[in-house]
């Protein structure tokens, strides 16, 4: 469904972000994307949806190249899109309703949305998602008022009202505790299946991916050094990954942590 | 239980929040604003026909600003801009040596009570009074000349420093403060030593900002009397000069410009 | 090296011999600056009335006590006008002044080669004038009165408020732009999602704080015939009329401070 074609891209410094990505995201599955910082897990999925404007190669969605689109048909093609940031995202000062309604703003008019009339079947669409996510009670608090994990919840349901076949997720769980992070993983890899909705998730706890996910993807320096099952990542791997470390602590540590939480 | 709620809310129609909660308290608030709005717009009389009128003359203005006059009346121009910087500087300097006491005077955390008192009420009453009517005093007590504006300037650089400086004062870290005091300092070592490193860049840096607005105010000075370019343009307006007047106001917006520039320079510098 | 060797002992010092002999020399220069400044002044100050100040001002305090109550009443249109002149120049000003500082803000502006600086110009020539400048201006436009009054605020206020308004639009966290732009909204819903709202609360602030230095400025800006109570100022000024000057300058000030009061309750009721 997704296809990246020799992706590239080159900051004005000079830097080297990407280089030349392959990779194919067939419909309904849910990869992690983990690599060290700095190796463009971020930058790749910015280029997805152009908030980061690719230097050469294309993005097909669909067998449609985002990368050739002009603003409008880019607009339309946004709302395909579901993204999920790392500090949430949420306009602050806005209400966590105003924050999830603001995923159907690429369906409306200006007016409409600027005054807040949003269509019965998309106020009840966001009713729903708060209530799936638990944060129905809170639809009219501000969205400065919610913890992080609360955020990242409302953060979700506006990445799904948008109707997405295809999540962003960039590092959804870097600002939250390991108990809400697990939570907020288990979250976004259910609403997926539910919705046989497609992901990509930045995520640098390799532990938490291997969790949670079926296919994982290593970055490294821009480029791809793994694409496979989170059970092939071997020390090797990793090493290859993110250099010299002792990893057997951290695959360990994912066995002992799944059964503390059965414990629970 | 959350499912009930949630059969209740669909099919309900969503509205934000209101800023203000009481609807009446929200419609009292708006209309009278609009009252207040027509009310204004109705007592203010403009003479359409007088304005229609001075379009040609101020566009003659703008034109003015395309070929500045410098050359005409430069000594006049010349002798009452350096009096605006000579005051500006005079007055800068007393005023900013004069409000670092009353600063830490009026600095609650530092100040005992009674000098807190005392210096917050020379801050009160310097604030509250507009620069050009002290000016208008100034000048009925002192007599013509730039003696009552370079007083005035300062009197005003007083209240303006020394309020933000308490204020700085008063937010400082107290950590630090506490660690000189620990040492067995006397007052005046400590506030050398924990107070003065931590409020020095932001004085520095409203001190600058101060410079600036003197030499702004001692350009409209001159209006009054009080010394300064004030008066040459005063003058150039009167006689319908406005070449001469397009010319003093550019030199006015450069000198301002370059003095912003500058104390951007200095600002980044003791940070 | 601040550590000086001398018979064996190493002596520390704060600054080398270079650093200290600059600083020296620096304030040496400042203090040259300042006495040549003072002269200056001293030269066209006639210091026989400077001398003679504490009589004069004696003389003007017995003339003004007790100041004409009565005279009130014929205070009450000019209160009113000064009140107008101040709001409407303020709104006016926050109209024009949101489209320049969406211009000038690095992030929002259309073009930073060509549109933002001439946005940076309009907003450093507006506000290094004096609005009593700008009034001085306009009356030989439009004429004076009240209108003159509200045009000369305004302009003065659109640089200010426009400056500090991109200020804030600079800061903004710009992942929360992001997020509402990857929604697929448009350049305008961007705009009434991601950025207003961050820049609501400043806005408030900065409208309520211009405000209430406005009421200040149109108290004295009828001095040059703009309207206001600085009219009725100007005219007891002229005829010595020192209990009516008195009564005024009492009225102004409690101007000022209910304006003060009103500006810090909304501010604290805004953040």
């Amino acid at each position: 469904m997704l296809r990246l074609q020799k992706l590239t891209k080159t900051y004005k410094t000079g830097d080297q972000a990407l280089k030349a990505i392959d990779l194919e995201v067939p419909k309904g599955q849910v990869l992690a994307l983990i690599g060290p910082s700095g190796a463009g897990k971020s930058t790749m999925i910015r280029c997805v949806n152009r908030l980061v404007e690719p230097t050469s190669g294309g993005v097909l969605l669909d067998d449609v190249d985002l990368t050739k689109l002009g603003s409008g048909a880019l607009r339309k093609a946004r709302r395909e899109m579901g993204m999920i940031f790392q500090e949430y995202a949420l306009v602050e000062r806005l209400t966590v309703m105003e924050n999830v309604l603001s995923g159907r703003l690429g369906y409306l008019g200006f007016w409409r949305s600027f005054l807040r009339r949003y269509p019965q079947s998309d106020v009840d669409e966001a009713f729903r998602l708060l209530d799936r996510v638990g944060l129905l009670h809170m639809a009219d608090k501000r969205a400065d008022e919610l913890s992080g994990g609360q955020r990242q919840r409302v953060g979700i349901c506006r990445a799904l009202i948008q109707n997405p076949k295809l999540l962003l997720v960039d590092e959804p769980t870097a600002s939250l505790d390991p108990k809400t992070s697990r939570q907020i993983m288990r979250l976004i890899t259910e609403l997926c299946q539910e919705r046989g909705l497609a992901a990509i998730i930045n995520i640098h706890d390799v532990a938490l991916a291997q969790m949670f996910v079926p296919r994982v993807v290593g970055l490294r320096f821009g480029e791809i050094v793994y694409d496979g099952l989170p059970t092939g990542l071997t020390p090797e791997k990793l090493t290859e990954i993110y250099g010299e470390e002792d990893w057997e602590a951290t695959i360990e540590k994912v066995d002992e942590d799944e059964d503390v939480e059965a414990a629970e | 239980m959350s499912h009930r709620e949630l059969d209740d809310m669909l099919g309900k129609g969503w509205r934000k929040p209101a800023f203000i909660k009481n609807p009446f308290l929200r419609w009292a608030l708006l209309l009278g604003f609009f009252a207040y709005l027509v009310a204004a717009f109705k007592t203010i009389e403009v003479d359409w026909g007088r304005v229609y009128e001075g379009l040609d003359r101020g566009w003659a203005f703008v034109l003015a600003f395309t070929s500045p006059d410098f050359i005409s009346r430069w000594s006049d121009i010349w002798s009452g801009l350096l009096e605006s910087i000579v005051m500006t500087v005079a007055a800068s300097v007393v005023g900013i040596l004069i409000s670092i006491p009353i600063g830490l005077g009026a600095a609650r955390n530092i100040a005992p009570l009674p000098i807190y008192m005392i210096c917050r009420g020379i801050v009160a009453i310097s604030r509250a009074l507009q620069e050009i009517i002290v000016a208008i005093l100034l000048v009925a007590i002192f007599g013509f000349g730039p003696l009552a504006g370079f007083l005035t300037l300062s009197f005003a650089t007083i209240g303006f420093l020394s309020k933000l400086l308490a204020e700085d004062i008063e937010a400082m870290d107290k950590v630090q403060a506490e660690a000189i005091k620990a040492s067995g300092a006397r007052w005046p070592q400590w506030i050398n030593y924990g107070v003065q490193p931590q409020v020095m860049p932001r004085l520095v840096g409203l001190s600058m900002y101060r410079i600036d607005i003197n030499f702004r105010e001692s350009a409209i000075l001159g209006l009054v009397g009080a010394g300064g370019i004030g008066a040459t343009l005063n003058t150039a307006f009167d006689r319908y000069e406005y070449d001469t007047a397009a010319a003093i106001l550019i030199l006015i917006i450069g000198i301002v410009m370059a003095l912003e520039y500058l104390s951007g320079i200095i600002r980044a510098r003791v940070q | 090296m601040p550590i000086l060797e001398r018979d064996d002992a190493q002596i520390w010092r704060r600054r080398t011999t270079g650093q200290s002999l600059v600083r020296w020399f620096g304030w040496l220069l400042g203090v040259a600056i300042f006495v040549y400044c003072w002269q200056l002044i001293s030269k066209s100050t006639t210091w026989f009335f400077v001398w003679d100040a504490p009589r004069i001002a004696n003389d003007i305090w017995t003339r003004a006590t007790p100041p004409k109550w009565g005279y009130i009443t014929q205070l009450g249109r000019p209160i009113w006008d000064t009140l107008n002149i101040a709001t409407l120049g303020t709104i006016i000003a926050l109209f024009l002044a949101v489209p320049v500082a969406f211009l000038a803000a690095r992030n929002t502006t259309p073009s930073a080669l060509f549109i933002r600086p001439i946005a940076l110009l309009v907003i450093v020539s507006t506000r290094s004038i004096n609005s009593l400048i700008w009034a001085l201006l306009l009356i030989a436009i439009i004429g004076p009165g009240v209108f003159a009054g509200v045009i000369a605020i305004a302009i003065r206020s659109i640089g200010f408020c426009a400056k500090l308004l991109y200020e804030a639009i600079e800061e903004i966290d710009h992942t929360q732009v992001e997020a509402i732009t990857a929604t697929g909204a448009s350049r305008w819903q961007v705009m009434a999602y991601g950025i207003v709202p961050q820049i609501l609360p400043a806005f408030a602030g900065i409208a309520v704080f211009r405000w209430d230095i406005n009421i200040r400025e149109s108290t004295v800006l009828g001095l040059v015939g703009a309207g206001g109570i600085g009219l009725q100022l100007s005219a007891s000024l002229n005829v010595l009329a020192w209990p009516q000057v008195s009564l005024i300058l009492i009225v102004i000030l409690v101007a000022v401070m209910i304006s003060e009061w009103v500006s810090a309750k909304v501010r604290g009721a805004i953040i």
